[in-house]
């Protein structure tokens, strides 16, 4: 079982200077972002995720996601980010990237991909709890496949949630606790089809989306949105529609302005 | 990372990197341009020099969907006041009275296609792309080392900068160093035919009829030019076509009478020449890490039906679509599973037409009476069923398939 609302051991500073150590990363790295490789689900899911996220986004900042960088100047937070399959195309779309996550290899790993494209985003080794003790805050936060990992959700709900600048917005995407998702994501995902490594997930962790939403309301955030994330076994994709019974998305709001600082040029 | 290298070479970074600025490579490029995203184009001849008649006397058959991506684009404006359209093709087999006539007014009312002289088609893509500010024109100029490696595609150029990109899209043509340099390997087979292409001018108007014959030794194709004036492809065996380039003017020109006929009058032929051994050719796969290709790199076909030209664009139209879509996203453009879609998108189209043309000149480029007779009630039959006849024309527009959002006149 994963836990990411714990900081692993954090690796020695030394890391990121010496050669061997990058190799090893840049292979890392090169499994991550290998799109039929041991995340290749997660390949799968990001189109869906990057469409919403970004439509969303746009529809709350009033941004126009046809125009060429369409997220500038908007400081995003990607929870959990992993090897950055989320944070890097977001950042490519002109938002400034915040990717923490609780495994520090992750991090070095993302750090080391991010390089090699020449893409801009800030990676920390990190708890969400810890940006809220920092006093952080951000326009967007991007919560993707964590919140069903987290042993602590009312914490971690509530991190987010003063994460959230006021006006700001966050998307979660995580599965159901449902029998259907007990069946396909952890039985038939993890065994059966072996989509995911086993012992991925604990399903007793699922949250249901009205579940998320009372967790939210106690902070109020509100969460406006929920849709489902649709597996086609056929064509190996996924796509957005109105089963949440497996895995969905939701959009919360923070009540307020959006305030935005104003970014040169 | 080679930090150093960061500091004092000058470094052009652009979204693609599009290698090849010819009839595939510019409008590569524009079309990437229209998406929104920057390119560097390299080509390593001069490109004024490519706009004289001297270095590319062909003429093409631009399909209507090609000339709806060309319209996109922003091309076919500074071309088609040099553009012939085709209103009917007939076809027909040599002294075979029966013949399949194509009438653009079966299918609507846009022409079947047009006829451009490929200098027009290079001079016109060369004042556009000098038009785009996005796109960063590289010419004349050699890449001198292209390394594409795990995040970036950094080449070098021979006068010391760099261009990083995280795709490099090979339109470098039939010999593609790119496709060789990435070991992708090619199947080739020569069809031991050379074609021989010319411009005639003749008494009489073509009334915008494009004729293709199917003679013995292959098919003799005359398609409208703007004016009084007809180009020529005139395949003929390997032997025979060597023989019929090395002839004086005035034998080739009595050679070429025969054949053409006297139906538009007295004929001449105007310009040089030139011949070309017939082959095709496919790549295995149109992509590679951090590469796709395009054009003849990928494909180059007989042009029996005049579709060589037409399936680059295709390329050129559907790769732009899945770079546009993957940007929106801010996906790694040279992502494998980016270049996926473009793969599997364009394989079952070139695999077709590929399939359709070879078999369509083998049926047609010879001499045996059994097939002859399959030939001339098979085109009589066409030419008698209208769907079946539909479905022919439509190929040869180029409207069959899944076609790009550009060809069919909508924007990215």
């Amino acid at each position: 079982m994963i836990r990411r609302d714990q900081l692993d051991t954090p690796l020695a500073e030394a890391t990121t200077a010496d050669p061997k150590q990058i190799a090893y990363f840049t292979s890392m790295a090169e499994e991550w972002w290998n799109p039929d490789g041991r995340f290749k689900t997660l390949h799968q899911l990001n189109p869906v995720r990057l469409k919403f996220i970004c439509d969303r986004v746009c529809n709350h900042f009033d941004r126009n996601p046809e125009k060429h960088l369409p997220l500038d100047g908007l400081r995003v937070l990607d929870i959990g980010c992993g090897g950055g399959l989320l944070s890097e195309p977001l950042a490519l779309l002109g938002a400034d990237v915040v990717g923490i996550d609780a495994t520090a290899k992750l991090v070095h790993v993302a750090g080391v991909h991010a390089a090699a494209n020449y893409v801009n985003v800030d990676y920390r080794h990190a708890l969400a709890e810890d940006l809220v003790g920092a006093g952080e805050q951000f326009d967007v936060i991007v919560n993707a496949e964590v919140i069903e990992h987290v042993a602590n959700v009312d914490g971690f709900v509530e991190s987010c949630c003063r994460l959230m600048k006021p006006g700001g917005i966050m998307v979660v995407a995580t599965l159901n606790r449902t029998l259907k998702s007990l069946l396909f994501a952890k039985i038939v995902g993890e065994y059966v089809l072996r989509l995911l490594p086993k012992g991925t997930h604990d399903w007793k962790l699922f949250i249901r989306p009205h579940e998320l939403a009372g967790k939210l309301r106690r902070h109020n955030v509100s969460m406006t949105e929920q849709v489902g994330v649709i597996y086609s076994p056929l064509t190996g994709s996924f796509r957005v529609g109105k089963d949440d019974s497996v895995n969905y998305m939701a959009v919360a709001v923070r009540p307020g302005q959006p305030k935005l600082e104003l970014v040169d040029g | 990372m080679n930090s150093n290298a960061e500091q004092t070479a000058d470094i052009i970074h652009a979204d693609v990197l599009v290698v090849g600025g010819g009839l595939v490579g510019g409008p590569m490029a524009c079309a990437l341009a229209e998406a929104g995203l920057t390119v560097a184009a390299v080509e390593m001849g001069d490109p004024n020099e490519a706009l004289s008649a001297g270095f590319d006397g062909r003429a093409s058959a631009v399909a209507l969907s090609s000339r709806r991506l060309l319209e996109g684009i922003g091309i076919w404006d500074k071309v088609k006041s040099q553009a012939a359209p085709i209103l009917d093709i007939r076809v027909s087999e040599g002294e075979s009275r029966l013949f399949l006539h194509y009438d653009h007014r079966e299918v609507g009312d846009e022409p079947l296609g047009h006829m451009v002289e490929n200098r027009f088609i290079r001079r016109g893509t060369l004042e556009r792309i000098r038009e785009i500010p996005r796109i960063q024109l590289l010419a004349p100029i050699r890449i001198t080392k292209l390394e594409r490696g795990p995040g970036m595609v950094d080449a070098a150029l021979a006068d010391g900068r760099h261009i990083r990109a995280p795709l490099v899209v090979a339109a470098d043509g039939r010999f593609s160093r790119l496709r060789e340099d990435a070991g992708i390997r090619v199947t080739q087979w020569s069809y031991r035919q050379w074609g021989i292409v010319c411009t005639v001018a003749h008494d009489r108007p073509h009334q915008n009829v494009a004729h293709e014959r199917f003679l013995p030794s292959g098919p003799f194709a005359i398609l409208p030019l703007p004016g009084n004036r007809s180009s020529i492809v005139w395949t003929e065996r390997d032997d025979l076509g060597k023989a019929t380039m090395k002839l004086n003017d005035e034998d080739f020109a009595e050679e070429l009478a025969t054949r053409f006929g006297d139906f538009l009058g007295e004929t001449e032929v105007v310009g040089p020449r030139w011949s070309y051994p017939l082959s095709l050719q496919y790549a295995h796969t149109s992509v590679a890490h951090r590469l796709a290709l395009v054009g003849d790199a990928a494909h180059a076909m007989h042009p029996i039906a005049g579709q060589g030209l037409n399936m680059g664009w295709r390329d050129v139209a559907a790769l732009a679509e899945v770079l546009a879509d993957s940007r929106r996203l801010g996906l790694d453009l040279g992502a494998p599973d980016v270049l996926e879609r473009y793969e599997r998108w364009r394989r079952f189209d070139n695999t077709l037409m590929l399939a359709m043309t070879d078999a369509l000149n083998r049926l047609f480029s010879n001499d045996v009476a059994p097939l002859r007779l399959a030939r001339d009630t098979g085109l009589a039959i066409v030419n008698r069923i209208p769907p079946l006849k539909k479905v022919f024309m439509q190929h040869a527009m180029g409207v069959v398939g899944e076609l790009p959002k550009l060809m069919r006149g909508e924007s990215l």
